[in-house]
Formats: structure tokens, sequence, C-alpha cells
């Protein structure tokens, strides 16, 4: 592989994965947002309302930076990836351009609504605009999952003249691949949501401030987190495994670190592969596992990888092997952490349970890694392929770019994300530091206080 | 079909002009316009909830040049790809500032992100000008219909290796700087009242006699740069439909500033950038992008999509930009008229 087709998917690579850590919180959160505008309208309690202004908040900073590292996204498929683009555009860019007219517009319309329209519209309106948020964020991620299910199982197209026409559009909004894909990660970013939810919540109880809203944000975090990280192994995951080994075994060879095909194959829990020696070494392994998670069956065949040829799978063997059992082992953490919670809050023991406390609050950040982890899977396991079986990731970059110029803006991208990153870590902690009661004393300040924009605060 | 497209997506990019237009101008002029700290907040709020949709317009705009003409995309955005990363880096920093300017009261924070409002609005208001000009001038494609530009060669249009930069772009990108300027003052003119309102006013006159000038160096300049030009306005005359709204809205701009009447006088330099933009566009036709070697050049008909997705694109997108329409008139609506420390309670 060339060096700037290897740049390029250094950028990309970093560029989506920098991106997808802000739109994994808001569509889990926008989500929670939704069930505390329920709860108040329930239950009639002014505190709710209050929580839903907050994280409101927080959504809204969150929402400004996805948007911003957003928009390269779209750009880099014709920067970067010319040839892929000419090649694949008529029918990956139809999802891509449905998300700006059916996605974008909805939420940058309805999120002003959202943050600022309050008492203009009345809480029924009101919630109806944060379910739009919701359905918003929520459209947004299925377009996109319909773009990248189309390059991990193309279906409806022809080919004529080197490129790709689309033949049946039905059949790509349709694919069989987006179904698993989209329920896996759109509840891996309400995972996200609800352990941030949780852990602030735990940080407020361990700080013994805003008792009833440290309360109420652990409760609500640790129920949806359950169930979130439950529906992240099934029947999701599940689902993806299944597909993945039907038409990607390539792909479960690798990230399972299996290299012998074996009947009865075990489960590589832990150790490190050694790809040119085929083996892995300090092996944790429980046998006829991935047997029976693969085909139902204890004793049935897997392929290993030696049945591929080299240019028919993975060039990034061992990344994929730990993206694949980061997020697996992380995935199971969830679960376990999540229900002993649960077992404790049912139990009346939770908010006295310091420990379990600190635990959770620590929790917080794991989630991202889990996601992130997770798409280095689908993405990895996808080479050599930028269109599973159809187009070479190196037969996809633009032609005429030189090394040197992606290094140049793969090192600007590099320094403003770092800036942006600081900038949102300072104005969301600064913003969990002043609590979900600090609107109050906002509202007493003359005009000339208020915020602008997006992130303003009504006053 | 292919010419349908063409026309939809120059649409959307118009619109995208238009709007981003006058938040853009407004980033221009709001460190001349506002001097305390309360007037740069007024400007904001008169753009704060309506930049982000603005926007969506742009990426709206790219994802349906993707579908429709891919090879285009694929062609141009490759090929213009340092400014391209450019203005996103622009367009973050720019949108970072509107955001988080008022979110820490500090004298040295706000004034950081005025500079960085200001910088990305006009560095912007540059490049997309310079970008149309490259556009028209047309770009050294290959036989397979690519190509690299760098930032800047010769400075020279006419040389057979054109970068980014020469004379001519450098001149449509003053001619966009000035014009988005006076299209954003007469934005503010007509959001604010008092003293910015009169500012505002006195800046747009003051752009709109820049602008004058540069209009029409800069469409003589064109006929000799892209011969298409005279040749589309020769095989197709009723094409003089649309350097006359540019006309009628460049007069109507002087003529109702000094009139104090902002809102015809924002309608009008809304006529004159939608006049400036479907010239281009009808002058290209059917290029859509041309090249040094004439053999090479884009068109319509070899760099569009396949019927079949052309068709079902434009199901889909008209139900899209129906919707889309609904919310922009609604929001527009729910935040007409001026400004005020009244109605400013709100934000």
């Amino acid at each position: 592989m060339d060096t700037s087709t290897i740049f390029s998917r250094l950028q990309f690579a970093f560029t989506i994965g920098y991106h997808y850590l802000f739109p994994q919180f808001t569509m889990g959160l926008a989500l929670l947002l939704v069930i505390l505008k329920i709860l108040y309208l329930v239950r009639k309690d002014e505190r709710y309302n209050t929580a839903v202004h907050f994280w409101g908040k927080i959504f809204a900073t969150t929402f400004v930076i996805g948007v911003v590292t957003g928009i390269p996204m779209e750009f880099q498929f014709g920067t970067n990836w010319a040839l892929f683009s000419s090649y694949a555009g008529g029918i990956i860019a139809q999802t891509l351009a449905m998300e700006g007219a059916f996605a974008f517009f909805l939420e940058s319309a309805f999120l002003g609504l959202f943050l600022f329209g309050e008492q203009v519209i009345g809480q029924k309106w009101h919630l109806v605009a944060t379910i739009l948020v919701w359905l918003g964020t929520w459209a947004s991620g299925a377009f996109i999952i319909a773009s990248n299910a189309w390059m991990q199982h193309p279906v409806g197209y022809t080919l004529a003249n080197g490129h790709l026409n689309i033949s049946d559009w039905v059949a790509v909004m349709t694919n069989s691949w987006i179904l698993p894909q989209y329920l896996h990660a759109m509840s891996g970013a309400v995972v996200t949501g609800a352990f941030m939810m949780t852990g602030l919540g735990a940080y407020y109880l361990l700080a013994r401030r805003d008792i009833d809203y440290g309360r109420m944000f652990v409760t609500l975090g640790v129920i949806v987190g359950l169930i979130a990280s439950f529906f992240q192994l099934f029947p999701s995951g599940d689902m993806e495994g299944s597909q993945v080994a039907k038409y990607q075994p390539a792909k479960l060879a690798a990230m399972e670190g299996l290299f012998q095909t074996q009947s009865g194959a075990g489960i590589v829990i832990l150790g490190q592969p050694d790809v040119p020696k085929g083996t892995i070494d300090n092996p944790i392994i429980v046998p006829n596992v991935l047997s029976f998670l693969t085909y139902r069956r204890w004793t049935a065949v897997v392929r290993g990888l030696n049945t591929f040829p080299a240019d028919q799978r993975t060039d990034t063997v061992e990344m994929l092997y730990y993206s694949y059992h980061i997020m697996v082992g992380l995935g199971t953490i969830f679960i376990a952490i999540m229900a002993l919670a649960l077992l404790l809050l049912w139990r009346r023991k939770l908010f006295q349970s310091r420990w379990m406390l600190w635990v959770l609050m620590l929790a917080t950040p794991f989630p991202y890694i889990a996601n992130t982890a997770g798409w280095f899977t689908t993405e990895l396991g996808r080479q050599p392929w930028i269109v599973f079986g159809l187009l070479r990731t190196v037969h996809g970059s633009s032609p005429l770019l030189s090394t040197g110029n992606i290094i140049f803006t793969l090192l600007g991208f590099a320094g403003i994300y770092l800036l942006l990153g600081l900038l949102y870590v300072l104005m969301v902690v600064f913003e969990a530091l002043k609590g979900p009661t600090a609107p109050a004393s906002e509202e007493t300040t003359s005009e000339d206080a208020g915020d602008v924009g997006l992130m303003s605060e009504q006053a | 079909m292919p010419t349908l497209w063409f026309i939809l997506v120059a649409f959307m990019l118009t619109m995208y002009v238009l709007l981003d237009g006058f938040d853009l101008g407004a980033g221009i002029i709001h460190l001349f316009a506002a001097r305390t700290d309360t007037e740069r907040r007024f400007i904001l709020r008169a753009i704060g909830p309506v930049w982000d949709g603005n926007e969506v317009w742009l990426i709206a705009a790219g994802g349906t040049l993707f579908f429709t003409f891919p090879l285009l995309y694929a062609s141009s955005f490759s090929g213009f790809y340092l400014p391209l990363i450019i203005v996103l880096w622009l367009l973050m920093g720019r949108g970072v500032a509107i955001e988080l300017r008022s979110r820490i009261a500090n004298r040295v924070w706000a004034s950081f992100w005025d500079g960085v409002f200001f910088l990305g609005s006009a560095l912007l208001a540059i490049f997309y000008g310079a970008a149309l000009g490259n556009v028209i001038r047309g770009v050294s494609l290959n036989a397979q219909g690519y190509f690299f530009e760098a930032l800047w060669t010769d400075f020279n249009p006419f040389s057979a290796n054109p970068g980014i930069l020469d004379w001519y772009t450098i001149l449509t990108g003053l001619l966009a700087f000035t014009a988005l300027l006076t299209h954003g003052a007469n934005y503010i003119a007509v959001k604010t009242e008092g003293t910015l309102n009169e500012r505002a006013r006195r800046i747009a006159r003051l752009g709109w006699l820049i602008t004058l000038p540069l209009a029409i160096l800069a469409s003589i300049a064109t006929f000799f740069i892209q011969p298409q030009v005279l040749t589309s306005f020769t095989q197709r005359p009723w094409g003089i439909i649309f350097p006359l709204i540019a006309l009628a809205g460049l007069l109507g701009a002087g003529f109702f500033n000094l009139r104090k009447r902002d809102m015809p006088a924002l309608l009008s330099s809304g006529a004159f950038i939608l006049g400036m933009l479907s010239s281009a566009a009808f002058s290209l036709y059917p290029l859509v992008l041309p090249a040094t070697n004439r053999a090479n050049s884009l068109t319509i008909n070899n760099a569009s999509a396949s019927q079949y997705g052309l068709v079902v694109g434009l199901i889909w997108w008209s139900v899209g930009i129906i919707l889309a329409a609904i919310y922009f008139i609604t929001t527009y609506r729910r935040f007409w008229g001026k400004i005020t420390t009244a109605s400013s309670q709100e934000y």
C-alpha cells in the first residue's frame, strides 16, 4: 500500500474516530432527555425538568463539537478517497445526502426550539421538540449506518464503465446488514449516555452535593445502562456476529485470533497474537465456545486465517484482534457493573455503597473506548476492501494527492482537535461543577449577561 | 435529468451562499460595527438561532453533488484538497467561536473568539469567491478527470498549470468578500436599532462602493478567462436575465441604502448574489468543471450518476427539501423582527 493511501487511512480513522466521540454521547443522551421530559410531565416534579435543562446544555455543547467535526467527514470522501467516490458515489452518497435532507435540517431546526423555545411553545410541544431532536440524531445515525453497511455488504448495484450504478434503491435501503449494525451502534450510544449520566450522578453523591439529582441520574442511568449494555450482547451483538460469520469469515477469524481452522473452536479471552507464527501467546481459551456462538453447535467447524490468501484478509490482524477483544471485554464488564448496581439499587443500598459509586464514576470514560474499539473492529476487518469484495482500499484513494499534503492536513486536524477537546472538557466540567441547580442564579441576571447561540440558557 | 440536477445543486449552493452569506458578512463586520461587548452579543444574537441551519445547506448541497455528479465531486474535492481542508478548519473555528464566546465572562476570552469569528468569516468569504473563480477559469484536468492544484503557482490565470490563487481568482475572492460584507451589513441593519443600525448601514454603503467596481472588473475579466461564457450568452441570449438580476440587485442595494430602507436593501444584496451565481452557473453550462485542455472538461453528462439514481434521488430529495423549507420558514418567522433588549430576553 502506497504511503499516501496509508496516510489517508490514518487521517480518516483519526477524524472519524474523534468525531464519533461526540455523536455517540448526543444520541444516547437524546434518548435520556426524552425519558426525563416524560417523567417530568407524568410525575409533575419540577426537578425532572431542571435535569432536562441541565443535560440540555451539555447536549448542546457536545452537539456543536459533533457538528463541526462532522463536516469534514462528508468532504473527506472526495478529498482523500476520490476514486472510491467516483466509483461508488452514485450509491453511497444517496444515503449520505439523505442524512443532510432528513436529519440535519430537522436537528438544526428543533434543537433551537428545544433549547430556547420552552416558554413560547409550552410543555407538551417542548416534549415534541425533544422527541424530534432525538429522532433527528438517530435518523442521522441510520443514514450513516446505511452507508457503512453498504460498504460492508454491497447490494443493489450494477457495474458499468468501471464504476457502480445504483440499480435498486429499495435493496440499498433495506440491506440486511443495516439492522444489526444499527441496533448495535445505537445501543452502544445509549451505553455511553447512560454511563455519563450515572457517572456524574455518582460524583454528586460522592461529593455530597445536589443529592436529589445525584440519585435521579444514578437511578435512571443504571436502569437504562443495564438494558443497553445487555442489548449490546444480545440480540444486537449476536446478530452482528452471525452476519460477520456468514459474509466476512476472514474478519471473524482475525478478530477472534483463530489462525487454524478447527472444529469445536475455542474462544480466546486473553492473549497476544503472534501473527507470523500463527499462535496466541499466554492464551486463556474457553474450548468450543466460538463454535457454539457462531453456529450454535459446540463442534461446528470455524474457518481459520490460514484458509484465506494474504490478499483476502485484513492487513492489521493484531489491531483488529485487540479492538474486538477490548470491545467485548469492556462490554462484559459494563453488564456486570450495571447489574451489580441495579441489584444494590433494588435492595436500596446503592446510594450508601460508596465503593460502588466510585466504580460507577470511574467507569464513565470506558464506553467511549468500547464504542471506538467496536468501529475499529468493523472497519479494520473490512480491509483490504473499501467496498467489500468490489474495490480495494488501495484503489480508492485520490490519485494525484501527495503524502506531504495529507501529512500537512493530518497535523492540522490533530492540532485543532486537541484544542477542541480541551475546550469541550473545560466546558462540560464547568457545567458539571456548576450543577443542575445553578440556572436559578442565572435567571436573575440581566439580559445583558444572557448567552447567545445554541448553547445559551433560557433567561 | 442531469440538467435538472445541475439546476438543483446550483440552487442549493446559492441558498447556502445567500443564507450563510449574511452570517459570514455579520462576522466580517462585527468588529467594526459593534464596539462594546453588549453590541457584539447583539450581533451574535442576530445570527445565533440560524447560522447552524444555514450551514446545513452546505452539507446538504455537498451530499447532493456527491450522489448526482460523483465524478465531479471526486475530482473537484481531491483537486482542491488544501483549500477545502482549510475551509473546513475555518468553519470549525468560526462555529466554535460563535458558541463559546459568551460562555465565560472574561474580556480576553471574548476578544479571542471575536478575532476567530472575524478571521474565519473573512477568509471563508474570500475562499468561496476564489473557489468559484477557479471553477469558472478551469483547472488542469487529466484524461481521467482528475487534477491537483497548489495554492498558488505563478498567479497567472492563463497558465498551463494554474494555482488556486491567481489575479483572477483573487479578484473573485475579493468580490465575494465585499459582496458578503455588504449582505451581512444589510442583515445586521435589518436586525438592529439605533447606533448599531446606523453603523451597519454605513458599512453596507462602503461595501457597496467597493463591490461596484470589483463586480464590473470581474465580469469583464470573466469573458476573457473563460470562452464558454461568451458562447453561452450568444447561443442562449435569454440568459442575459441573470446578469440583469445581478445588476438590478446591485443598483437596488445602493438605492435603498441611501433611503435607509434596510429590508429592501437586504433583498437587493441577496438578488445581486443570486444574479451573480446564477450567471456563473448559466454561462458554464453544460460544463461543470472546465479543463485547461478543453477535451478533458467535466460536463453534466460525463460526470453525472446513472439515470435511475437521479430519478429515485429526485423523489426523496423533493420530500426532504419541502420539509427543510417548512423548518426554515418556521424558524425565521419565530425569529422575525429586530433584536432589542426586550426580545433578547428570549436568549
